[in-house]
């Protein structure tokens, strides 16, 4: 698949990778920017020398160490919660979808969606804040009612114009 | 359409031999439990497979063949192919794999001769007749011991359908007794799978598992002795029971009681949530009595539990005194505000009256009150909840009085209160219609009017006095009250915290499933699709949601807005309600 540029609707670029397994199984992976270097650089170096301008005035080096702590541990859930490296779609015919988020930390969480339960999956439209953001959704069906629809899965964090590509490909 | 075959890790490397499993009906899907090797008769496995059809309810039936190439064995190919003549089946599915590739090959022979294969497609077209077939690998012993979660009972009628994996798990976790045989049984038949092996068993587990049968028909019996002692005509006599109701004690010893009745059930748990429950309750039992011994050798390690004693008495003395100077300051001039002289004084020497009292008592009890708690203190090996619910109930116990200066404080400002509306609307002509609920005009005589007015603005002046002495000790019995609710809290907290679920979800991770994961394995040409089936664990989220254990919890029983109408209307309140029926 031709390598075309992707933006999500922050404006960061993503890329979009596809690999067909067989002929029902096809694999899409939309891959995120790194973590970059420059802004961990400022962040810690902001916290940090308004951490020393408070000791400055308090005298307190209990300041300094929970300001050392804060930055440790809000970089680490940063990485193990919030910032999405890939996200998998794997889709095997007559046997269902499968959803995956890969964390920076490594962390990877699954949802497996079976065929009996998908009922359609759609590009569905949203109003955010200014602007109107398509993104992939799947229809769930409703257990008890197989005609309604139970509950809405949006695929992937947010995507623009790589979700048309997606469901071209299908 | 397209043809699933779920196949076992633990067959990868297994000899030449026949597939035994199990075709799940519906979904197109093939769940291979194990191999059957050379030689058999085929008499002996239609007579081993039938029986085990009788045991597990599962419908086993042979599958197909699977050839492993080894040296010197080359003439299997053949043989294996007439097979399917003497185990008649609608499919006969033929797999083998081939020295150097890692995929297996798949091929499938339809009843009426039809051979289906997975050939790459040489013109690339998807055409309808090449039928796919994927080759799905799960791990047989953690999907065997795993459990799907929305859980949904086997014998249970309902009208969901169930899907295609719970269907795969199902019939793996039915068919345990297909794996007891292992290869060091002399019966007729070789099999493998994952426990072919050797069984695994563990002689602890075996000792326990003997050895709980009399026990718990033992501690059976010793409930049933207790039971028939509550049962005794005095303990229902109207003052014991209102007692008991109210020392939480009381109410957490019966629970307790619920809770070995379930535990200790010599029945075997016969579903999932059933085993879950009692392995819960007992495990958190072990974990209250763990703390309630920690407890205890904390109290009687340096005596403290006689220094404790020590300074009950002077501490309620305290109390006392802290009661009577506030009582004093009630009766001079509080916050500025100007008393009715008369009232004051008699509301204030009424309730100094009865610290008097109390004080009085505490003193007569205080010789006792060392040796009482002591004992009382031992009573922490039953656990740590029955220490906390003791401790409440002294609480209770010591702040009597303040209990009852706020009923007469509070009975006195209600009792003015529906007075003063009531001649309030004398006031303006107008009456209560108790018939039709609602306020109507009335006329009154003269004399009426003139002695409803008089006591109206007697009631009036001598409200703000009245007001005062029930807002202060409103303040008090809250700040009790909340005392008392935070502990009920951790002893409901105990109770009811799922500790062996949540050790289940972390160190066998396996047995709580959420969902699937599929994983795609190397692909090479001439080879039907593979994938790796491993199980998702239950996030801890939902193993916290779905395992509460039903618990007598402490709960509001009214609003916000409730409780500060009640306030100002000066009915009684009890906030903490305890409920009566389990709920989850």
């Amino acid at each position: 698949m031709a390598e075309e540029e992707f933006t999500d609707i922050n404006g960061n670029s993503i890329s979009l990778d596809c690999q067909t397994h067989s002929a029902f199984c096809r694999e899409f992976t939309v891959t995120s920017p790194k973590l970059s270097l420059r802004k961990v650089m400022v962040y810690t170096c902001f916290v940090w020398l308004f951490a020393y301008a408070v000791f400055f005035f308090t005298e307190n080096t209990a300041v300094l160490s929970s300001a050392i702590i804060l930055t440790l541990v809000g970089m680490m859930i940063h990485i193990h919660f919030v910032k999405v490296d890939h996200e998998t779609l794997l889709i095997i015919g007559s046997l269902g979808v499968q959803l995956s988020s890969s964390y920076a930390s490594g962390r990877e969480s699954t949802i497996f969606i079976e065929m009996s339960k998908l009922k359609d999956i759609v590009i569905n439209e949203a109003v955010y804040m200014h602007s109107i953001i398509y993104y992939l959704c799947i229809l769930i069906k409703d257990p008890a009612d197989p005609e309604t629809v139970a509950s809405v899965v949006p695929l992937f964090n947010v995507r623009s114009s790589c979700c048309c590509s997606i469901a071209k490909a299908k | 359409m397209v043809l699933k075959i779920f196949f076992p890790q633990c067959c990868n490397t297994a000899d030449s031999g026949l597939l035994v499993g199990h075709w799940i009906p519906g979904h197109n899907s093939a769940v291979v439990l194990a191999v059957i090797h050379y030689p058999f008769i085929p008499g002996q496995v239609k007579k081993y497979l039938s029986e085990l059809q009788s045991q597990t309810q599962v419908d086993l039936t042979v599958l197909g063949s699977w050839s492993m190439p080894k040296e010197g064995k080359e003439g299997m190919d053949s043989f294996l192919k007439d097979l399917s003549t003497i185990f008649p089946q609608k499919c006969w599915l033929q797999l083998s794999r081939e020295i150097g590739k890692r995929g297996f090959i798949c091929q499938v022979v339809q009843n009426n001769g039809k051979l289906l294969q997975d050939r790459e497609q040489k013109n690339g077209d998807e055409s309808s007749e090449g039928d796919k077939i994927i080759l799905i690998h799960y791990d047989q012993r953690k999907v065997m011991l795993s459990q799907l979660h929305p859980v949904q009972d086997v014998s249970q009628k309902s009208d969901i359908e169930p899907s295609e994996l719970r269907l795969v798990f199902q019939t793996v976790a039915q068919s345990q007794p297909l794996f007891f045989l292992d290869k060091y049984d002399d019966g007729p038949l070789k099999l493998t799978h994952w426990q072919s092996e050797g069984r695994e068993a563990s002689i602890i587990a075996e000792l326990l598992k003997q050895a709980s049968v009399p026990v718990c028909i033992f501690l059976t019996w010793l409930l049933s002795l207790w039971h028939w002692f509550c049962s005794f005509r005095i303990l229902h006599l109207h003052p014991v029971l209102f007692i008991s109701s109210k020392l939480s004690t009381c109410v957490q010893s019966g629970y307790r009681a619920v809770h070995f009745k379930t535990v200790f059930s010599p029945k075997k748990a016969a579903t999932h949530m059933e085993f879950m429950r009692k392995a819960n309750i007992f495990v958190s039992f072990l974990l209250d009595i763990a703390l309630g011994l920690l407890l205890i050798s904390w109290l009687y390690r340096e005596n403290r539990i006689s220094k404790l004693a020590d300074t009950l008495v002077p501490v309620a003395d305290r109390v006392a005194k802290e009661l009577q100077e506030l009582l004093e300051w009630l009766m001079g001039a509080p916050a500025g505000l100007k008393m009715n002289r008369a009232l004051d004084q008699v509301l204030g020497r009424f309730f100094l009256y009865h610290i008097h009292l109390w004080s009085s008592y505490i003193h007569l009890m205080s010789p006792f009150i060392e040796r009482i708690l002591w004992y009382v203190g031992l009573s922490a090996c039953l656990g740590l909840t029955f220490a906390l619910s003791v401790l409440s109930d002294i609480v209770a116990l010591l702040t009597f009085h303040i209990y009852c200066f706020y009923v007469y404080g509070a009975r006195l400002y209600c009792l003015k209160i529906y007075g003063l509306s009531s001649l309030w609307r004398l006031f303006r002509g107008k009456k209560w219609n108790v018939l039709r609920q609602r306020v109507d005009s009335c006329s009154y005589d003269l004399d009426q009017l003139f002695i409803g007015t008089l006591l109206f603005t007697i009631l009036l002046f001598l409200l703000p006095t009245t007001a005062l002495y029930y807002l202060v000790f409103t303040l008090l019995r809250l700040v009790v009250v909340l005392f008392q609710g935070v502990i009920h809290l951790s002893v409901d907290f105990i109770n009811s915290f799922h500790l062996f679920a949540i050790g289940l979800r972390i160190c066998r991770p396996y047995r709580l499933a959420e969902g699937v994961k599929f994983k795609v394995l190397c692909q090479e040409p001439g080879t039907p699709l593979h994938l790796m089936m491993e199980i998702n664990p239950l996030k801890c989220s939902s193993v916290l949601q779905c395992y509460r254990t039903p618990t007598y919890s402490c709960y509001p029983k009214d609003s916000w807005a409730a409780l500060c109408k009640k306030l100002f209307v000066g009915e009684l309140i009890y906030p903490w309600k305890q409920k009566t029926d389990k709920t989850d």
